[in-house]
C-alpha cells in the first residue's frame, strides 16, 4: 500500500505522510462511531433510549457534539502540576496506541508495514502507553491520579504476560510473527478459523487473550485505573478539554487495536467467512473491520454487565490463573504439534 | 422489668445517686441522677445481669431554660427488652458531664453533637470537637439564650 | 531494603467524591492502598432541623422532617406524627394507619432501590442502578398520584393524612407488586450473586454483632450482623402487628457474618418482605375519613416522649419535649444514618481503598439524615 501511494504521488516523503495518516482517518471515524455505539449499547442494555435529539435521527450527531464541546473547553493545567510531563503524557499515550495500527493488516494489500515481526511490534509499542499513563498520574500532582497511575502500571505490566503467551501459541501454530501470514493460515470457510478449533486448544488461547486484552485497554471489569467510583477518574482526573479527549481517543483506539489483533489471530482477519465469496483486498477491509467491531461490541457488552474487580483480585487473576493457563496452553499446543509431526 | 424495679435496682447500688424518679403522670418514666455519677451508673446498668442496658438509643442535650442544661439518655436492653430514661442536669455556666463513651460507643458522636449545639462539656471524651458546625463557630445554637453572630468570615449570618 | 522509608499518605475522600453518597468527607490515612484510619467529617449539609423545629408549631415541623432523610420522607414523617400523637394521646382511624403502613413500606422499597442501585455502581456495575431507578420511578408515580409530590411529601399530618388515596391506587399498587417481584430475581441474577460482586463484598467490612449493638447500629446495618431486630416486630407501632412477615437477617452465606454482602442482601430480602406487608394491607384497607382525627389545634400538655420507628435505614427516634405551648420546646431527631456512620472507622481499618467504597455504600447513609 505504501509503495502504491508513493508511486501514485511520485514522492517518497509525501507517500509516507499520506500512508501513515490513513489509519488516523480510520481511527477518528471509528472513534465517533464507537462513542455513538457505546452510548446506544449502554442505553438499550439499561432500558433507556440514549441520545435521541442531537441530529434528529436517533441522536446520531451526539459524538460530533461531544467532540466539539471537548475542543472548545478550557484547557486547565493545575498550578502544581509538572507542566512538561503533564502536556507530554496524552501525546505519548496516543502515540502508543496509534503506532500499533502500522502493523494491523486491514486487507492482504493494505497493511501499513508488512513487517515480519508484526505481532511482536504491536505488543512492544503498546507498552509505551504505560509510560504515558504513569507520566499523567505523576505529573498531575494529585493523589487520586497517582493511585490510578500506579494501578495502571501494575495492571498493564501484569497482563502483558498472559496476552503475549497467548499470542505465542498462535505464532507457534502458524510459524510466523507476520500477521498477514497468520490470516493466510486461516483462509477458506469460517471453520478454518483458529477459534473454531482448526487446531485444538486455541479456543482457550482466545479466552485468555481476550480477557487479558480487556485489562490492557482498561475496560470493565478491569477499569481499575480509572474506577470512577473509587478514584474519581484515576490518572486523567486533572485533564480537561482536548487533552482529556486525547486520552479518550487513545482508549477507543486501543479497544479496536486489541479487537483487530484478536480477529486476526483467531477469527481469520481479512478472510471472508464464506470461502471465496466476498473475498479480496477490498472486502478484506470490510471483514476485518466488521470482526473488530463485533469484538468491540462484546467489550462494551461486558462493561455494562459486570462489576469491577478489586486491585488485588486483578493481580490474582493475572498471575495465578491466566499466566499458568497460558503456559499450560503453550505446552499443550507444542505437544500436539510434536505428536502430529 | 418495669421502671419502678429498675429504679429500685439502681437505688440499691447508688443510694445518693438518684435525685428524682418520676413514673406517674408522664408518658415515659425517667430517673434524674447526679451528673458526677452518671458514668458509674451507666457502667453498672450496662453490666448488671438483670438490667443489661446494652443499647443507647439516643443521647440528647436539653436546655431546660431555668439556668440548667442537661443530658437525656434513652436506654434500651436488647436482651431484657426494657427501657429507661436517665437525665442529668448541670448549671449552664459549668456544663461538665462525664462522658459515657467508654460504656456505649454510640455516645461518641451524640456527645459531640450535644457539645456542638449545647456546649455541654463531656469529661474524658476521646475526641470532643464540633461535629456539625464549623470548628470556628461562636456559641451553641440550641441554647435558649443563643444569639447568632453577626458575621462569619465576612458573611452576614442573620437572614 | 529494610531501611527504605515509607510514609503514610492522608487522602481526602470527599466532600466531592462520586462514592460518598453526598457531601461527606472522610479523611483516609492510607499506607499504599491500605486504609490505616478513616475519620469521617460531617456537617456539610447541616441545617439545624432541631433549631427550626423550636420556632415552628407542631404541624409545621412535618415538612422539615421530609427533608432529613430525603430518600425516605414518608418514614420520617411517620415517626414524627407517631411521636406527636403519643404526646397528644390521640388515636387515628384504622384507615389512616393502613395507608401509612402501605406508604412507608413503598417508601422503604424505593429507598432500598436507591441504596442497592448506587451500591452496584460503587462496585462498578452501572446497569443495575438504572434498573433500580426505573422501578423506583413507579413508586414515585404512586406517591405523586396520592399527594402530588415525588420526593418530599408532607403527607402524614399529626392525626391523619393530607389526602386520601386516589381512585385506582390499589390497582396500580397491585400492578407494581406484580411487576416488581420478578425484577428482584433479575436483580439477584445480575448483581447479588454475581461472582465478581460477591468477591468484592464478602468478607469485607465485617461488623460483629456485639460491636454493632455497642455502637447502637440499627436497620439493615444491624440485621446484616445477624441480629434479628426490627422495631416493626420488636417494638411494634401502628398496625404492623396485624401482618405476617419475617425479619430479614444476614446469614454470612457468602463469607463472614456481618460483611458488606450481608448488609446488602438484607436490603434485597427486606424489599420482598415489604411487598408481603403491602399485599396484605392493600386488600384490607378499612373505610373511614382520613382527616377525622386531625386536631384543630395541636397543643400537647407539658411532657416529653421518645418514639422510635423503623425507617429504611434503621431506628429513627424523635425525642420531643412539650412545654404546653404550640411550639415544641425541644425536638431531637435520632437519625439512623448519623449513628450508623459513626461506626465507619471501626469497620474500615485494614481494608483497601476499593473496599472503603464498598463499606460506605453498604452502611447506606443519606447525608441529609446524618447532618439534619
Amino acid at each position: 500500500m505504501h509503495n502504491f501511494i508513493t508511486y501514485y504521488l511520485g514522492s517518497g516523503l509525501l507517500g509516507s505522510v499520506v500512508s501513515s495518516l490513513l489509519p488516523f482517518v480510520w481511527v477518528m471515524t471509528y472513534a465517533l462511531v464507537a462513542i455513538y455505539l457505546e452510548l446506544k449499547v449502554s442505553a438499550h442494555m439499561q432500558d433507556r433510549l440514549g441520545p435521541m435529539r442531537t441530529g434528529r435521527w436517533h441522536g446520531w450527531a451526539q459524538p460530533l457534539a461531544d467532540v466539539t464541546k471537548l475542543m472548545q473547553k478550557e484547557d486547565t493545567i493545575p498550578a502544581a502540576a509538572d507542566k512538561a510531563l503533564y502536556v507530554l503524557a496524552p501525546v505519548l499515550v496516543f502515540v502508543g496506541s496509534y503506532a500499533a495500527y502500522a502493523a494491523i493488516p486491514f486487507s492482504p494489500a493494505y497493511i501499513g508495514s508488512n513487517i515480519n515481526l508484526g505481532i511482536f511490534y504491536i505488543i512492544a509499542v503498546s507498552a509505551i502507553v504505560v509510560l504515558g499513563i504513569l507520566m499523567a498520574g505523576w505529573a498531575s500532582n494529585n493523589k487520586w491520579s497517582l493511585l490510578g497511575a500506579m494501578r495502571t502500571a501494575a495492571q498493564l505490566v501484569s497482563y502483558e504476560i498472559p496476552s503475549s503467551l497467548a499470542v505465542l501459541a498462535v505464532v507457534m501454530v502458524v510459524g510466523s510473527f507476520n500477521l498477514n501470514d497468520v490470516c493466510a493460515a486461516q483462509s477458506g470457510w469460517f471453520w478454518n478459523w483458529f477459534v473454531f478449533g482448526k487446531f485444538p486448544f486455541l479456543f482457550i488461547t482466545f479466552i485468555i487473550y481476550f480477557t487479558a486484552s480487556l485489562a490492557e485497554t482498561n475496560r470493565a471489569p478491569f477499569d481499575i485505573p480509572e474506577a470512577e467510583s473509587e478514584l474519581v477518574a484515576g490518572y486523567h482526573t486533572e485533564y480537561s478539554g482536548m487533552r482529556f479527549a486525547v486520552f479518550f481517543l487513545a482508549e477507543y483506539a486501543n479497544m479496536f487495536t486489541v479487537a483487530a489483533v484478536a480477529s486476526v489471530l483467531f477469527f481469520g482477519g481479512w478472510n471472508s467467512p464464506f470461502g471465496t465469496f466476498m473475498s479480496g483486498p477490498i472486502w478484506g477491509v470490510f471483514w476485518l473491520i466488521s470482526k473488530g467491531m463485533a469484538l468491540v461490541f462484546v467489550q462494551m457488552w461486558l462493561r455494562w454487565t459486570l462489576p469491577r474487580f478489586r486491585v488485588d483480585q486483578l493481580m490474582y487473576l493475572s498471575w495465578k490463573i491466566l499466566t499458568p493457563f497460558a503456559l499450560f496452553n503453550i505446552f499443550a499446543v507444542g505437544l500436539w504439534m510434536v505428536l502430529r509431526g | 422489668m418495669n421502671a419502678n424495679e429498675i429504679h429500685e435496682k439502681i437505688k440499691a447500688q447508688f443510694p445518693e445517686g438518684i435525685i428524682e424518679f418520676k413514673s406517674e403522670g408522664v408518658v415515659e418514666p425517667f430517673i434524674v441522677v447526679r451528673p458526677d455519677l452518671i458514668r458509674e451508673i451507666s457502667k453498672f446498668i450496662s453490666e448488671d445481669p438483670d438490667l443489661k442496658f446494652d443499647y443507647l438509643m439516643s443521647l440528647s442535650g436539653v436546655d431546660f431554660n431555668d439556668g440548667n442544661v442537661g443530658v437525656v439518655y434513652h436506654l434500651y436492653s436488647m436482651q431484657r427488652r426494657h427501657r429507661i430514661v436517665l437525665k442529668v442536669k448541670v448549671a449552664k455556666d459549668k456544663p461538665d458531664v462525664p462522658s459515657v463513651e467508654s460504656v456505649w460507643k454510640s455516645a461518641n458522636w451524640h456527645e459531640r453533637e450535644a457539645f456542638d449545639l449545647f456546649g455541654l462539656v463531656f469529661l474524658d471524651h476521646p475526641d470532643l470537637r464540633r461535629i456539625l458546625l464549623p470548628d470556628d463557630w461562636d456559641g451553641y445554637p440550641l441554647r435558649k439564650d443563643y444569639k447568632v453572630q453577626e458575621y462569619y468570615h465576612g458573611m452576614k449570618v442573620p437572614y | 531494603m529494610a531501611e527504605l522509608r515509607t510514609e503514610e499518605m492522608v487522602l481526602n475522600m470527599g466532600p466531592q467524591h462520586p462514592s460518598t453518597h453526598g457531601v461527606l468527607r472522610i479523611e483516609l490515612v492510607v499506607d499504599g492502598e491500605v486504609v490505616v484510619d478513616a475519620v469521617p467529617h460531617i456537617g456539610y449539609l447541616h441545617r439545624c432541623f432541631e433549631k427550626h423545629a423550636e420556632a415552628m408549631n407542631y404541624q409545621q415541623v412535618v415538612p422539615y422532617c421530609d427533608r432529613m432523610d430525603y430518600l425516605s420522607s414518608m418514614s420520617n414523617d411517620f415517626g414524627y406524627v407517631l411521636a406527636v400523637e403519643k404526646l397528644l394521646n390521640i388515636r387515628v382511624p384504622e384507615r389512616v394507619e393502613y395507608i401509612r403502613v402501605i406508604m412507608t413500606e413503598l417508601q422503604r422499597i424505593a429507598s432500598h432501590l436507591v441504596a442497592i442501585g448506587t451500591y452496584g455502581m460503587d462496585i462498578g456495575a452501572f446497569t443495575p442502578f438504572l434498573y433500580c431507578f426505573r422501578d423506583r420511578e413507579m413508586i414515585l408515580d404512586l406517591f405523586e398520584t396520592t399527594c402530588g409530590a415525588r420526593l418530599l411529601y408532607n403527607y402524614m399530618w399529626p392525626g391523619g393524612l393530607s389526602h386520601d388515596i386516589p381512585p385506582g391506587f390499589v390497582e396500580k399498587t397491585k400492578a407494581f407488586i406484580k411487576h416488581f417481584r420478578p425484577t428482584i430475581k433479575e436483580l439477584n441474577d445480575l448483581l447479588s450473586y454475581n461472582e465478581i460482586f460477591v468477591r468484592r463484598t464478602a468478607n469485607v467490612g465485617v461488623l460483629p454483632a456485639e460491636v454493632a449493638i455497642n455502637y447502637a447500629a440499627s436497620g439493615p446495618t444491624l440485621r446484616g450482623s445477624g441480629v434479628k431486630w426490627d422495631l416493626r416486630k420488636d417494638d411494634p407501632y401502628s398496625v404492623y402487628h396485624k401482618f405476617d412477615w419475617d425479619i430479614a437477617v444476614g446469614t454470612g452465606e457468602m463469607g463472614t457474618l456481618g460483611d458488606c454482602w450481608d448488609r446488602y442482601m438484607v436490603k434485597v430480602w427486606e424489599m420482598e418482605q415489604s411487598l408481603r406487608i403491602i399485599e396484605q394491607a392493600i386488600d384490607s384497607i378499612p373505610e373511614g375519613d382520613v382527616q377525622a382525627a386531625i386536631p384543630k389545634r395541636v397543643r400537647p400538655a407539658a411532657g416529653e416522649v421518645y418514639v422510635r420507628s423503623e425507617t429504611a435505614r434503621g431506628e429513627l427516634g424523635y425525642y420531643i419535649i412539650s412545654d404546653g405551648s404550640q411550639n415544641p420546646f425541644r425536638v431531637k431527631a435520632r437519625a439512623p444514618s448519623f449513628v450508623n456512620l459513626s461506626l465507619l472507622p471501626e469497620i474500615s481499618r485494614g481494608y483497601l481503598i476499593a473496599d472503603m467504597i464498598a463499606i460506605i455504600g453498604s452502611v447506606d447513609i443519606v447525608l441529609g439524615d446524618v447532618d439534619r
